[in-house]
């Protein structure tokens, strides 16, 4: 095990890099359903920016971001966003993840695709980020670094 | 792409690779795995898959790189017993 110290210039350098990296992997999220990237791109970079945070800073300023509870919860919301829609969408006729026939009125067809798209990248988003943090977390249990 | 930059990505890729599999110190292979990761990004989206690259930017430069990181420091180089 090497020797840790505290250094407030590496602490400093992530907070001032992890909200840019979070804001792009949002818009990475929102603009997925017609550009490079998408649900899983944009998730990997929220979790980047959390485990950027948690690399630098130690448990006890990571308690003020994601908590560690807070993550299994955070997956499951991603994963029942996803299997809601397919489902909602079987329900009323089409296929499973048909986005045609979601029931949201006022839409036409292909402006209901685009939303049903944008809405699965979300839950995975959502469910990549947590997951990833997951790991981490489960991975230093019981150890601090920095 | 301009073919000669594309050479030059190629021969420092091979550089990375060379050096994480023969350095000593796990730490400093952990880096050249990630310098390796960025490069072959580079390469991706020069030969048009900008998805490809850009997911393995964000994984293999991003959150591969924290997590070997800390797998070296919960190991020991030497073993206890």
């Amino acid at each position: 095990m090497r020797r840790q110290f505290h250094s407030p210039i590496v602490l400093l350098g992530a907070r001032l890099l992890s909200p840019y990296i979070m804001v792009f992997g949002w818009y990475v999220i929102i603009h997925g359903h017609y550009s490079p990237g998408g649900g899983f791109q944009g998730g990997a970079l929220l979790a980047a920016s959390v485990l950027l945070i948690r690399v630098a800073g130690g448990r006890r300023i990571a308690r003020l971001q994601i908590q560690e509870f807070a993550t299994t919860p955070l997956a499951v919301i991603g994963v029942v966003i996803y299997f809601a829609t397919g489902l909602v969408a079987m329900a009323m006729g089409g296929y499973f993840l048909d986005y045609g026939a979601l029931p949201i009125p006022g839409m036409d067809p292909d402006w209901l695709r685009y939303t049903g798209i944008l809405i699965i990248e979300v839950g995975i988003g959502l469910a990549v980020m947590a997951i990833l943090v997951m790991i981490y977390d489960n991975m230093v249990k019981g150890e601090d670094y920095a | 792409m301009i073919w000669e930059l594309e050479l030059v990505i190629y021969i420092f890729l091979a550089l990375s690779a060379i050096v994480a599999l023969e350095v000593k110190d796990l730490l400093v292979a952990v880096v050249m795995m990630t310098i390796f990761s960025f490069l072959m990004a580079l390469l991706f989206v020069a030969m048009g898959a900008i998805d490809v690259g850009f997911t393995e930017a964000v994984i293999g430069a991003g959150v591969t790189g924290i997590l070997f990181v800390v797998v070296v420091y919960q190991t020991s180089r030497k073993s206890k017993d």
